[in-house]
């Protein structure tokens, strides 16, 4: 492949993982990279960065298509061979097999140890050669064709397990008697290392899984979107803690974008005195009017979540969000459901810890069930009985939830005399709306009532809660 | 059409860039010079983003410095408007001139009318300093995700194609064309048009190795055992989720308190009365003491 052509190709490729880049970036692309050189591979990579990637948010699907496109190395699977000689009992040799030895249980111990050496002090350099490493050692599957090889980071990670090496290394600290100062910072240390190792894992399964069926296939199916566009309800692990991470800025951005707006619509009464003031520079003539600051809107708000099992990762964001809010609504009271309610406002504490706030709340969502069965219909009527006078002229009602009860009563009468003594009124649904009104899913009977709307990631919940505001 | 120079050739490589930008006190990573070391060759703006107190700014001046090149600074702000950020009349110069031409009948009129939208009385502002200097510069737009929409778009025509209109005066294009740099915390998206016309580099955090170095260069009393120590912790309290995370000038901030107080070492006791230089929310303290365990030593 030519180098113009393997330029127009990363480009399609980053275009069809959703980065927006136009024909002038394309360009200066070009350009930047005719500048650098091919010499540099991280002098590429930055000049490909700095032309083409324009927010944070798509940089680690940036990094994943440059690794596939432009390979720090090419060809099979890496294993150092002279090196281990000793460690293979009887010193094969550098000619050892590289590959197809995934149940020797000497070379995994004896990988292990080295890993285990490298997670306390390795240098990203040797963790990226360890990686390569155990790919090449235990990652091997069988491929789907004949006499195609196939590799699985899966495989990989099972067998050398470096989290519960982390917990090992770390017991030995424990036991070791001294600061327990140092042992928090070391073992942050090895967890992110750990970390790193499984990323590094995956990148060179990636590599070598191009080099077998070529890189639109991979990036095609291993790269992710960025965590603004993940479901929430099919997030991974690892995406909802980046996720969490992630509400924080978000709700900073969101609060100055309000507020600027609320500024930039101000032209409250007419400030006469400062008109006044002012017009003295120009000979008493008032060309310049000044206005008094409008009193800024702001929404009460009572959220009613859902916090059965099916989406307790929406509700935890949902409730986050609104928590990291709180300035912009004069009030906010929460209730956690499933079918019982239970208020949850005195845990959104000011000045409060957004994670511990977030622990907190889990705990006390089984509060909320009696029975274990997600039922609207009994949160709604306990919610009237409960708390009668949550609601009122100037309430925003968020009841948030997947609109799924069990083909159970929905309780619409209560809810219509709550959405009747509410302002504005939303149901959330972090559901696709393809799934909508399938199985026990009661949209349409809701919606009739109060609106509804697809919230399903960070960009969309973002968006609404935009529009609340 | 304008005729804006060709870029200059500030740079001789990004290995050079790094060398002297390091020169001048800045220590960067590949990615920092190599993009720096774009900008100036492609002539295009480049837009810093990342955490408040990574070196945004700095990089900009250091920039200055190791090209020897004058600073124009354009701090935005919420409300900032043409006339601060371009060019003003000078009205009460005109005032005078025109109560000085007063009474010498109507001929006079039409030399006056002429005379007062001229260079003389031209107040010229950060941006338009900067496209007019003949002397290399470098012109930096710090916080651009401060101003309103509308700034941005005065900021599209400066930054494309180095020129500005001044209606009375026409179309003053570049002389030379300066190094821009603008610096942005993300509090706001900014607009597609403003990204397309720059490159783009996300500062962030650095590396342990860099941050050891840069504070070592900066507190040069420092053992290197203590900030050793001071850099693990600092990367130690970055992963805590914080509201707040500790930038390097914070850390910075640290190594000198730390220095001022005669501290030897890091322990528990040392780290409990400084934290207050690198934390700034009380809910951070609170969350660092309790997941640090500095409460049970």
């Amino acid at each position: 492949m030519g180098l113009v052509e393997r330029h127009v190709d990363f480009v399609e490729a980053l275009r069809r993982a959703g980065m927006p880049v136009s024909l002038a970036e394309d360009l200066d692309a070009v350009r930047a990279v005719t500048a650098v050189g091919l010499a540099d591979r991280e002098a590429l990579r930055a000049a490909y960065a700095a032309t083409v990637v324009k927010r944070p948010m798509h940089r680690a699907a940036f990094d994943t298509l440059f690794d596939l496109w432009f390979p720090a190395v090419s060809g099979g699977p890496r294993i150092p061979d002279a090196r281990d000689e000793e460690a293979q009992d009887g010193g094969r040799g550098p000619d050892a097999p590289p590959a197809g030895v995934p149940d020797d249980g000497a070379a995994l111990g004896n990988f292990r140890d080295r890993l285990a050496e490298q997670l306390e002090q390795g240098s990203e350099a040797d963790l990226a050669a360890l990686a390569a490493e155990a790919v090449g050692r235990f990652g091997p599957v069988r491929g789907r064709g004949p006499g195609q090889q196939a590799w699985s980071a899966y495989t990989v990670m099972s067998r050398v397990q470096p989290e519960q090496l982390v917990e090992q290394l770390l017991q030995a600290l424990i036991a070791q008697p001294g600061e327990s100062l140092d042992a928090v910072v070391r073992e942050r240390a090895m967890r992110t290392a750990a970390r790193r190792f499984t990323e590094l894992v995956e990148a060179e399964v990636r590599r070598l899984t191009a080099e077998e069926r070529g890189e639109e296939h991979v990036a095609k199916h291993s790269v992710r979107p960025s965590i603004e566009q993940i479901d929430f309800l099919r997030a991974r692990r690892a995406d909802l803690d980046a996720m969490r991470r992630e509400i924080y800025p978000l709700a900073r951005r969101l609060a100055t974008r309000l507020a600027r707006e609320h500024h930039s619509t101000r032209r409250g009464s007419l400030d006469f005195r400062r008109t006044v003031r002012a017009s003295v520079g120009t000979g008493g003539v008032p060309v310049v009017t000044h206005h008094r600051p409008r009193r800024p809107h702001k929404p009460e708000l009572v959220v009613l979540c859902d916090v059965s099992g099916s989406v307790a990762p929406f509700a935890q964001f949902t409730l986050g969000l609104v928590f990291a809010l709180r300035e912009q609504f004069t009030k906010v009271r929460a209730f956690t459901f499933v079918d019982d309610v239970t208020e949850v406002t005195d845990v959104f504490r000011p000045g409060g810890d957004l994670a511990e706030t977030m622990t907190e709340l889990s705990a006390r969502a089984r509060y909320a069930a009696l029975w274990g069965r997600t039922s609207y219909g009994r949160a709604f009527t306990k919610f009237v009985e409960k708390y009668p006078d949550a609601i009122g002229p100037r309430t925003s009602l968020l009841v948030l939830g997947d609109a799924r009860s069990n083909y159970g009563d929905l309780g619409l009468p209560h809810l219509r005399t709550m959405v009747g003594a509410a302002k504005h009124a939303w149901l959330i649904n972090p559901e696709a709306k393809t799934m909508w009104d399938t199985g026990d899913s009661a949209v349409s009977a809701f919606a009739e009532i109060l609106q509804v709307a697809e919230c399903r990631n960070l960009a969309q919940l973002s968006e609404f809660v935009h529009e609340l505001t | 059409m304008s005729t804006v120079p060709p870029p200059e050739k500030l740079f001789a490589s990004p290995a050079d860039a790094a060398e002297r930008l390091e020169g001048v006190g800045y220590l960067t990573d590949a990615a920092t010079a190599t993009t720096v070391y774009l900008a100036a060759a492609l002539g295009k703006p480049l837009l810093l983003e990342g955490p408040a107190g990574v070196g945004k700014t700095e990089l900009a001046k250091a920039v200055a410095a190791a090209t020897e090149s004058a600073l124009v600074r354009l701090q935005c702000y919420e409300g900032l408007d043409e006339a601060r950020a371009l060019y003003e009349w000078n009205y009460k110069k005109q005032l005078l001139r025109i109560q000085a031409g007063a009474g010498d009948g109507a001929q006079e009129w039409d030399a006056v009318h002429d005379d007062i939208f001229t260079e003389e009385f031209l107040l010229t502002r950060p941006l338009l300093t900067a496209i007019r200097r003949s002397e290399p510069t470098v012109l930096l737009i710090d916080e651009v995700d401060k101003t309103d929409v509308e700034v941005e778009g005065l900021l599209l025509e400066v930054l494309s194609d180095f020129q500005v209109t001044i209606p009375e005066m026409g179309t003053v294009s570049a002389v030379r064309r300066p190094f821009v740099v603008l610096t942005s915390n993300a509090t706001r998206e900014l607009s597609e048009a403003i990204k397309r016309r720059c490159l783009y580099l996300h500062l962030d955090y650095p590396d342990a190795e860099r941050e050891l170095a840069i504070i070592t260069s900066r507190v040069p009393e420092i053992r290197a055992a203590l900030a050793e120590e001071l850099v693990r912790l600092v990367a130690t309290l970055r992963g805590l989720e914080l509201k707040k995370s500790p930038s390097i000038a914070e850390s910075v901030d640290w190594a000198e308190t730390l220095i001022a107080l005669g501290t030897q070492d890091l322990d528990a006791d040392a780290i409990r009365q400084t934290l207050g230089v690198v934390l700034k929310h009380a809910s951070d303290h609170d969350r660092v003491i309790r997941e640090l365990k500095l409460d049970r030593v």
